[in-house]
């Protein structure tokens, strides 16, 4: 019962979104319908999707780490903001990297400054126990500020009338998957699959695995047992950090190929309700992510197949989820009334 | 009369799949102006039949009387207007408020918008601490207050409601023999009142003493009730266990003392009221050290030294040896690698993960055990799990830790179980020494003989043991050697066998008559 509850949680929250389009004047089977199709309608459409879909699982598997230890990450977006500005960074100023190359060192410059940005939050909360909340969502509004001078300042594209940085080498750019010959997916879903391969793993057989589960449900147990509180925090923001530096590969890496101010739609608070559907599971965060990257394709196309309702229809959804997952309380509900009848026929 | 009666009372808790029973057919009846003592092992469904009387808990089945008429309670406030209160094990008091606005808090007055009385609250409750010989100081703000008055506090609350009826989970679970003495006058005299006092405990020692009535509870279901003065501690303990008990395990002067596993010196600590005093002893191979004192007087800080000597807020100055090595500088986690085992003083608090299966709770402190854990270079400590069933199979077997179910949560065990596993855990590393802090807190009495003869039985096999304990018995039964400790300074010293209780009770309480240590 338990395990399904993300599940029925999900249904819940999609049935209530679309149940509000019906208060907008649509037909909520419509509505359904034209979600379905926009994200998995035709060959291009799915891979839009999985394109969607590659930054949200770094983005998902960034705050499921930092989650382990118990920290939460508000700050997936500013880094895998400051990961994406690195990434283009290192493609502009090593232009002639030599094929493979390339790439490793594209995604080492986006995994340490995406990694040591978080890694500030981290290090204020041991050193000085500001919460991780908190900092992080201020180093969100820094590394905009600091993506849009060194955008608009130092890299910028001269040929461009778009905010945007000047083109990486042709080296960097990542093959697309086959098969997706339109849709800018590429191998970045595979490296991301694999780093959710790996949490996995590491999470359940690894000590440093062990030892976030420790840190993150009672602090005290852990310094009994030889755990330091404090770096094991430290470490699980810089992992976070660097997962969701990640988003560089798919974004700068694979489809834009240079660093375009404002080119993540919120993937990194998206990430959090990834994470939260997924309970902190780096594999169940895998159709967790397919899901919400659907979503995001699907309701691109509202706009167009629907007189009263637009894209914005994503977010609604997205809430109702999060609520819908987060009430544990409703489940308590659900089980007293269970517990209930069974108690009265025990009784009886 | 009876002042309140439990007819046939039922309680089944569900979740999942799992039924848990944690009342069946409970009957208790308490005569008014009496004191009724509430005895079981822990589970034996003592706090739920208290629960359910106090309105917390609604039965399944059965009837609750209260001076001999039917009652239903939906919830505590209800019982509460019906006269009856309860103090629980663990306080019900807001920390940062004061005493006053925790004794007014729930009866301020008839509306929401009434400025509220405090003078006359005050006035009330200066009275009333006076009255029962219980002063406190209104405007004291709880969390400053030591445990001893807050239960004080707690009292007073139900006396400030006029409750005919108290309950008292566990009340002396938190206080010093001098701070027992005084509760159990102030509820002798509660009584002589006319009050009627249920007080839960599993100490057969303080039952026998006190009360005037006892139920016993075992799994669940009432085996009998019997007048306090035609019982014994060997047949209650038969009751609650429902086999025979040996209450007192003897054991013999240590033989021969080995080398030195543990040795501190001029263990100094100042910090607001944590304080360690120039504290220097050893633990040498074969023997059982006691440390005796009322809490709160250096142990818990002596402990935190002993595990993480190198933070300067846990000790500030002084020499740690541990078999062999001058560990005075090392992290926890260096210490965790050595042969020694540590059993914390609240293994809720510090030893268990209460929402993992057992399996991850026996990896706790274990995790750089070469048996657990492989180093794999470039890669970090990978867990062996063969080794993890190992250990939970070795637990089983070697430790009795039941049920025998892999993946069941650490919360879904007994108190007496969880302390099982983490002695199970501690010993798998194979200690040479070996510290046990309260290790029967909140135990049954089954399993402390057993917990007791576990440690004799390492002892035997020559490790060097420290026990921490507040329980006098605990401290006399077991260790080779007592030293007391009061205000943060190790102020006494005494061999098996020296020291009567009499005499170990004035060095706890700083009395100068007491021998000083190396004095």
């Amino acid at each position: 019962m338990k395990a399904i509850r993300p599940l029925l949680a999900l249904i819940l929250g999609l049935a209530l979104g679309l149940a509000v389009t019906a208060f907008a004047g649509e037909n909520p089977w419509h509505v359904l319908m034209v979600l379905v199709k926009g994200a998995f309608g035709s060959r291009y459409d799915f891979g839009m999707t999985l394109f969607y879909m590659t930054p949200l699982l770094f983005a998902g598997l960034a705050v499921t780490v930092a989650f382990r230890a118990g920290l939460f990450n508000i700050g997936a977006e500013g880094q895998l903001t400051m990961g994406a500005l690195a990434a283009a960074w290192m493609g502009i100023a090593w232009p002639n990297a030599p094929v493979g190359i390339s790439w490793v060192a594209a995604f080492i410059a986006a995994a340490v400054v995406a990694g040591a940005w978080s890694g500030i939050a981290g290090w204020l909360k041991a050193r000085r126990g500001s919460h991780e909340v908190i900092s992080t969502i201020m180093l969100n509004f820094i590394a905009a500020s600091l993506a849009s001078y060194v955008t608009l300042y130092v890299l910028k594209n001269p040929e461009s009338q778009n905010p945007e940085t000047m083109a990486i080498g042709a080296s960097y750019q990542l093959p697309g998957l086959p098969g997706f010959p339109d849709a800018p997916v590429s191998v970045a879903l595979v490296i991301a699959l694999v780093s959710a391969g790996l949490l996995a793993w590491i999470f359940e057989r690894m000590r440093w695995g062990f030892e976030l589960k420790v840190v993150g449900q009672n602090e005290n147990a852990a310094r009994s047992a030889g755990i330091s509180v404090a770096s094991t925090q430290v470490l699980a923001m810089i992992v976070s950090g660097m997962l969701a530096g990640g988003v560089a590969l798919g974004e700068v890496l694979g489809s834009a190929h240079r660093f375009k101010l404002g080119f993540s739609p919120d993937y990194g608070f998206v990430g959090i309700a990834v994470a939260l559907l997924a309970r902190g599971n780096p594999l169940a965060a895998i159709p967790s992510a397919l899901l919400f990257g659907a979503l995001h394709k699907g309701t691109a196309d509202l706009d167009i197949e629907t007189e009263n309702v637009t894209r914005d229809l994503a977010l609604v959804i997205q809430a109702l989820v999060i609520a819908t997952v987060s009430a544990e309380g409703l489940w308590d509900i659900v089980d007293r009334r269970r517990r209930k009848k069974e108690a009265a026929r025990v009784a009886g | 009369m009876n002042a309140v009666e439990l007819r046939s009372i039922s309680k089944v808790f569900v979740s999942g799949t799992s039924r848990v029973v944690a009342n069946e057919d409970v009957n208790l009846a308490a005569k008014q102006g009496s004191i009724h003592a509430i005895v079981g092992e822990n589970g034996a469904g003592k706090s739920t039949a208290m629960k359910v009387l106090f309105g917390m808990q609604q039965p399944d089945s059965g009837e609750i009387l209260v001076a001999g008429k039917p009652v239903r309670w939906r919830n505590p406030t209800e019982a509460m207007a019906g006269g009856i209160g309860m103090v629980h094990q663990h306080f019900m008091l807001a920390g940062p408020y004061t005493v006053l606005e925790n004794v007014v808090l729930g009866c301020e007055g008839a509306s929401a918008f009434q400025p509220i009385a405090f003078e006359r609250a005050a006035a009330r409750l200066r009275e009333l601490g006076e009255r029962y010989s219980m002063p406190v100081d209104p405007e004291a703000v709880i969390e400053d207050l030591p445990v001893g008055i807050q239960q004080r506090v707690e009292i007073l609350k139900l006396l400030y409601r006029d409750s005919k009826v108290l309950i008292l989970d566990e009340p002396t679970a938190v206080l010093t023999p001098q701070e027992i003495e005084a509760l159990f006058s102030n509820l002798r005299r509660l009584r002589d009142e006319g009050r009627t006092i249920l007080i839960i405990t599993h100490k057969l020692k303080e039952v026998l003493a006190l009360s005037d009535e006892v139920t016993v509870l075992r799994q669940g279901r009432s085996v009998g009730t019997i007048e306090t003065a035609k019982a014994s501690a060997e047949l209650l303990a038969e009751w609650m266990v429902g086999r025979k008990v040996v209450l007192d395990v003897k054991a013999e002067q240590a033989s021969a003392l080995g080398a030195v596993r543990m040795q501190v010196a001029g263990l100094r600590l100042d910090a607001g009221r944590s304080k360690l005093r120039d504290v220097s002893f050893q633990v040498r191979a074969g023997e059982i050290v006691g440390i005796a004192g009322v809490e709160g007087n250096g142990q818990s800080e002596l402990l935190r030294a002993l595990l993480d000597p190198a933070n300067p807020k846990v000790l500030e100055a002084g020499r740690i040896e541990m078999l062999g090595h001058d560990v005075s500088s090392w992290s926890s986690a260096q210490i965790r690698q050595l042969r020694a085992g540590f059993m914390p003083e609240d293994r809720h608090r510090d030893g268990m993960l209460l929402d993992e299966p057992v399996e991850q709770n026996l990896l706790l402190g274990l995790q750089h055990h070469p048996r657990f854990v492989r180093e794999v270079p470039a890669v970090g400590g990978v867990i062996r799990s063969d080794a993890l069933d190992q250990a939970l199979e070795r637990a089983w077997k070697d430790y009795d830790l039941r049920p025998r179910a892999a993946g069941i949560l650490g919360r879904g065990l007994s108190g007496g179980n969880q302390q099982k596993l983490v002695i199970a855990r501690e010993f798998e590393h194979d200690p040479e020494f070996l510290v046990a802090a309260h290790p029967t807190r909140g135990v049954d009495v089954g399993a402390i003989e057993w917990i007791h003869r576990k440690l004799l039985a390492a002892r035997d096999a020559g490790a060097g043991i420290l026990l921490v304990s507040s329980e006098l018995d605990e401290i006399f039964a077991l260790s080779d050697r007592i030293l007391v400790m009061f205000d943060g300074a190790l102020v006494a010293e005494y061999r098996r066998g020296q020291a009567t209780p009499q005499e170990l009770g004035l060095a706890m309480s700083g009395s100068s008559a007491a021998k000083g240590v190396g004095a």
